[in-house]
């Protein structure tokens, strides 16, 4: 593996880009990453695009004030499509966040350098998308202000969870999932945030980073104890990623609906987490890495890397398309038969034919080189894989739902304004919380930068 | 006078590798209370410093186990002894139902160990030490590495350790205040 011993330069003969331009020294990197943060002035462009970030925001605080007051009748959902918007947009923001535990955690374990340069925003990326995931299902109960009773602890009421249900697992796999990402994502900036600390010129942020570097000091001691945690957090978080969507399809494969009860949900929801997570890193990373000239540290090799993950998870995604299919015919249960039919024909053919495109089809584009290398058009479509991938969500949730056993019982379901205004007030969110991480924050890990410079390695 | 007024003194390196080759003559002279500073890991300084192996791992397997059995002793105990319910004419005790809460604490527990395990046995959070006195120091989290040999040790006669310091061929070597 020359590319691993040797990031600075390409493999020979390949025509594989370096992971770090040549040229750099441990100053120069920490200079150029630690200034973005440390400028005294912040670029227009950053204020106007967190002022219109967070005009979103605004709108997903008026959207939750107004369900608080009134309910969740202002959304669209109804029997029989009792999940719609909220289920599906809380799957694909969880989805969103897999992409950044799998960069730093499951590449980590395998040695994969090139994760260094990307992997701080992919796990800010996370923590922010985890956030957006947890608004819906909390304001889904109805009474968001009761949402603890779903933890199991001594109550006047003498009641507890009940633990044989997923939606119990759900809770417990999404706050676990949370608190283990922040704290790897922490322990990951500490001995960033020492540097912020030594090199600020301001006192509030010598005082800031100081106390959030907690005496940082860069001890051999020290450093062999943190390299011992990282790597045990990263152990921990392989399966712990695997296991949060397992348990997000199991919400799902545990019933008895057609269309949902189902084995291959659990490797095909990890997959499609993965898929989509990796589409939203390239969307992000993209221009970030322009705006910010950061061609150096995110170079071509981490774009086409990531676009040979994305083409991979979507083969394992369209063959869980696939497994869908032939397992309800195969079944020949005329209930789970009719699911594809009315998926491919239904009044929802639009969403299921738009779906098989954006994650099907266009990806495939990502065979050739020259589409893997071109940036305008790898942005393109990891665009439109978020988009399918929002799209599969929807197509699982509403079309399964709103035709089941009885005709009798069967509906349709029209998002409301409400349903858009949340939907796009968390995405608000998520891009405000980037814009405030990309300016206080070093956004690729300094640190771990230096170490995969040649002048790292000891000679003895 | 060995210690009380200075904590030690501090060699400043340009590169890991002089830093990794003076730790390990100093440990050879003899010098035991010292410690390296670099603005990333180093593997073979951890070793030049004579250093053990870290209890960390067995924190973590301890918090782990921990969080396995609370978690599973949790939902036994709250599904088959205080609220039992009848969910589906399964079992009280119905273990496979248990396995993935169980997993999530498990996980949990061992994650939070890692982490307060490596910050309590470094000593963090910490807000004074003796080295940031240098002011040089700052750079020890950019582009420099640095040695200190600290005044607790029995060896350390500030003379002839500064002596030996200039020997490894160091940028500059300064006393530390306490």
């Amino acid at each position: 593996m020359s590319d691993i011993d040797d990031p600075l330069h390409a493999v020979a003969g390949t025509g594989t880009p370096p992971i770090i331009a040549p040229g750099h020294t441990f100053g120069s990197v920490t200079d150029k990453i630690s200034a973005i943060v440390l400028a005294r002035r912040t670029p227009l462009g950053w204020y106007a695009g967190f002022g219109v970030a967070f005009l979103f925001t605004l709108l997903l605080f008026v959207s939750l004030s107004y369900l608080v007051m009134k309910g969740i009748g202002i959304w669209g959902n109804n029997i029989p499509v009792g999940w719609a918007f909220d289920i599906t947009n809380f799957v694909w923001w969880i989805g969103i966040g897999h992409a950044g535990t799998l960069i730093s955690a499951i590449l980590l374990l395998l040695k994969q350098t090139w994760r260094t340069s990307i992997n701080r925003f992919a796990e800010a990326m996370t923590l922010f998308a985890v956030a957006c995931a947890g608004i819906f299902p909390l304001f889904h109960t109805g009474r968001p202000w009761l949402a603890y009773w779903l933890l199991p602890y001594p109550n006047t009421m003498s009641v507890w969870p009940q633990f044989r249900s997923p939606l119990i697992w759900d809770v417990f796999a999404v706050s676990t999932y949370a608190t283990v990402s922040l704290l790897f994502w922490f322990v990951g900036l500490i001995p960033d945030l020492a540097t912020l600390r030594d090199r600020s010129q301001s006192r509030v942020g010598r005082v800031i980073y100081g106390m959030l570097a907690m005496g940082w000091r860069g001890s051999a001691h020290h450093w062999h104890r943190y390299e011992t945690a990282y790597l045990l957090l990263a152990g921990l978080a392989t399966p712990l990623v695997v296991s949060v969507h397992t348990v997000v399809s199991l919400d799902f494969a545990v019933s008895i609906l057609p269309g949902w009860h189902t084995t291959i949900f659990p490797p095909y929801f990890v997959a499609g987490a993965i898929y989509s997570g990796f589409a939203m890193v390239l969307t992000l990373a993209i221009p970030i890495r322009a705006v910010y000239k950061l061609e150096d540290f995110i170079t071509m090799r981490h774009l086409e890397n990531m676009a040979k993950v994305m083409l991979v998870t979507g083969l394992i995604v369209a063959y869980g398309y696939m497994t869908e299919a032939f397992i309800a015919w195969y079944s020949a249960d005329k209930y789970e038969g009719f699911v594809p039919l009315n998926r491919l024909t239904g009044p929802y053919a639009y969403a299921y034919w738009l779906l098989i495109f954006c994650n099907v089809a266009a990806p495939q584009a990502l065979w050739l080189k020259s589409v893997r290398t071109n940036v305008p058009l790898l942005f393109i479509i990891s665009l439109v894989v978020n988009v399918g991938m929002w799209l599969e969500r929807f197509v699982i949730i509403v079309t399964s739902l709103h035709r089941d056993f009885l005709p009798s019982s069967w509906g349709m379901y029209q998002p409301t304004f409400w349903d858009w205004s949340t939907f796009l007030g968390t995405i608000g969110l998520f891009l405000s919380m980037l814009f405030l991480f990309l300016r206080f924050l070093p956004m690729i890990s300094i640190f771990e930068m230096r170490t995969i410079l040649p002048e790292a390695k000891v000679n003895e | 006078m060995k210690s009380g007024v200075i904590h030690g003194l501090l060699a400043e390196f340009d590169d890991p590798t002089s830093l990794v080759a003076a730790t390990e003559r100093a440990h050879r002279e003899g010098y035991r209370s010292m410690d390296a500073y670099s603005p990333f890991p180093i593997e073979e300084l951890h070793e030049a410093l004579g250093a053990r192996h870290s209890r960390l791992p067995l924190i973590v397997l301890i918090g782990g186990l921990c969080g396995c059995i609370g978690g599973y002793g949790l939902q036994y105990w709250s599904s088959v002894m205080a609220y039992p319910l009848n969910i589906g004419g399964k079992p009280l005790h119905s273990w496979p139902a248990f396995i993935p809460v169980t997993f999530e604490c498990t996980i949990l527990v061992a994650a939070l160990s890692a982490v307060l395990g490596m910050l309590a046995l470094n000593g963090l959070p910490q807000p004074y030490h003796p080295v940031f006195n240098v002011p040089r120091f700052a750079l020890a989290s950019r582009n420099r590495f640095f040695l200190c040999i600290e005044s607790v040790d029995p060896k350390f006669e500030l003379e002839q350790t500064r002596e030996f310091l200039m020997t490894l061929g160091p940028r500059e070597v300064s006393t530390v205040a306490d």
